[in-house]
């Protein structure tokens, strides 16, 4: 009961069962140790024990809703997106950094979600793909994907989106070259890229910022 | 990812003072190598320090030179004026690096501290002298053709992955590093190591020491013909197998002076003193590209799969030399 108490009550029932098994898993763990081990570890292993169970507070604004939220600090910024707000737009592809499908935009500028660990994002405004369109009316560089095919299987498509927009708005569109060399962390398996290059020159030749 | 506690210091102090409490802790900035690190279970420090919050985001023209913020991103480098005006060869290596979202996450510091790729590092179920001394070399007599051609020991032929470093080491960069003791200074060609009998040591940081900037001559005569040529497996974000760095003072037809340096055939950027030396004072002529090609890779060898190496470095330094 202590645990679901300190539960605070905006925490969803699916995430208070996960911290459970998680709690829960360790203490069995700790049961099963043997008494000779644990005195060897000495009364650093409270301290130890409650340090794995400690999460930081956290404060962002993603697609211009706050949140208070409270992370374990090996919390990416991609799994709290997916897994806590539930906003499962944004892909994880390879985990690693090299596919570009977690691209999002922190305070603006496109990085990647699954080497940003959450906690380190305090304070920061994030836009996901979920954050582009207008209620009904899609975001310019959505409609223009549509327009020319620019996905097959979709999976690459919100990062190769969120890529394309920061792309024309950092000023990296001014021809096919640029945009091919500016987009190269967007891996297309489906190997849509034409298609891709030619919905972000069609959106940059509208001109202004998107 | 094993878990770790994390803090956010205010102030300089307070994070190197951090830094030397606490033995398994260690500072992130932009987190694009030490968070990958993490995920594969390479590295797991238990402390991180994020050092996100100390004011170390400038770039300033100084007399002389210019000084870099260790936290300044790759890509602010790589776009800022002063820097595409008075150092293009930085800003075309950093352009040359990673993707257009890693360059928004990468800094400056922590470009300069990350590790190499090679796979046997990487993979934890096989030996690594540097990940773990004294279990051997996997890529010694196993999958090289990403490796070392240069400088490398019979304990580790891994390769540094920085273009960024390649260009900072052409263009005589300084390193400016603080710690409990107050600043020191060291040149950028003698921070990073080369593998000797301690690949574990990637260069001469001292536990509780800081990277806090940067500082590079801006001598006109360098900025004008400036070139940084990068050869990959494909056309952008991929590391690099050869690169050069090159920039020529030429008067005339002369060259009153060269730098160049070479990434992806070393475990440190490696600067081409012999060919500097060599094309002082020369014509810049065919010939002489040839000749200084042909010196800087006198003590080069292969290793089997990056034998290839030993022919595409020298045309990668002549190529770059005729276009720069």
């Amino acid at each position: 009961m202590a645990q679901q108490k300190s539960c605070s009550e905006n925490e969803s029932l699916h995430y208070a069962r996960r911290k459970f098994f998680k709690q829960s898993t360790l203490l069995t763990a700790l049961a099963l140790t043997p008494p000779s081990l644990i005195k060897a570890a000495g009364d650093n292993l409270d301290e130890k024990a409650s340090a794995l169970f400690e999460k930081q507070s956290l404060e962002i604004e993603v697609n211009g809703k706050k949140h208070q939220l409270s992370v374990e600090p090996r919390v990416t910024l991609l799994d709290l997106l997916r897994e806590q707000l539930h906003l499962t737009g944004s892909k994880k592809g390879c985990d690693y950094g090299q596919c570009g499908a977690c691209t999002v935009h922190i305070n603006g500028k496109r990085v990647l979600s699954c080497m940003s660990l959450a906690i380190m994002q305090d304070g920061k405004k994030i836009t996901t793909i979920e954050g582009l369109a207008k209620g009904d009316e899609l975001h310019p560089m959505q409609q223009a994907f549509i327009k020319h095919d620019g996905f097959q299987c979709g999976y690459c498509t919100p990062g190769q989106i969120m890529s394309a927009v920061a792309c024309i708005n950092e000023g990296h569109a001014n021809n096919e070259d640029d945009i091919r060399q500016n987009m190269s962390g967007n891996i297309c398996r489906c190997g849509a890229y034409p298609n891709i290059v030619d919905a972000i020159m069609e959106v940059k030749q509208k001109g202004g910022t998107i | 990812m094993i878990n770790f506690d994390y803090i956010k210091p205010a102030t300089q102090k307070a994070a190197i003072d951090a830094l030397n409490k606490d033995a398994t802790s260690q500072f992130i900035a932009g987190g694009t190598n030490l968070v990958d690190l993490m995920k594969r279970g390479v590295v797991s420090p238990q402390k991180l320090i994020d050092i996100n919050n100390l004011p170390l985001k400038s770039i300033e023209q100084q007399k002389g030179f210019i000084r870099i913020g260790a936290l300044t991103l790759n890509s602010d480098v790589a776009e800022h004026e002063l820097i595409r005006k008075k150092l293009p060869l930085l800003s075309q290596a950093l352009k040359a690096g990673a993707s257009p979202q890693l360059r928004n996450m990468a800094t400056v510091g922590g470009n300069m501290m990350q590790r190499t790729r090679c796979p046997y590092f990487y993979d934890t179920t096989m030996p690594c002298n540097k990940r773990q001394p004294g279990t051997g070399c996997g890529a010694l007599k196993g999958y090289n053709r990403m490796h070392a051609i240069l400088g490398a020991s019979d304990k580790c032929i891994a390769v540094h992955p920085s273009d960024m470093c390649v260009a900072l080491t052409a263009l005589d960069a300084t390193v400016v590093i603080s710690s409990r003791k107050g600043d020191r200074r060291i040149p950028f060609a003698d921070f990073h190591r080369l593998p000797g009998t301690t690949p574990e040591k990637d260069n001469n940081l001292q536990r509780g020491e800081m990277i806090t900037a940067i500082e590079v001559p801006d001598n006109n005569e360098f900025s004008k013909k400036a070139l940084y040529i990068k050869i990959r497996d494909r056309a952008s974000y991929a590391f690099a197998l050869i690169s050069v760095a090159a920039a020529l003072d030429i008067k005339g037809n002369t060259i009153q002076n060269a730098r160049l340096a070479m990434g992806g055939v070393a475990h440190k950027p490696w600067r081409l003193t012999g060919a500097e030396n060599f094309l002082k004072g020369k014509t810049a002529s065919l010939e002489n590209f040839n000749q200084a090609a042909a010196i800087s890779m006198k003590d080069a060898k292969g290793y089997g799969y990056n034998n290839f190496k030993l022919k595409l470095a020298p045309n990668t330094i002549v190529q770059t030399l005729k276009t720069v």
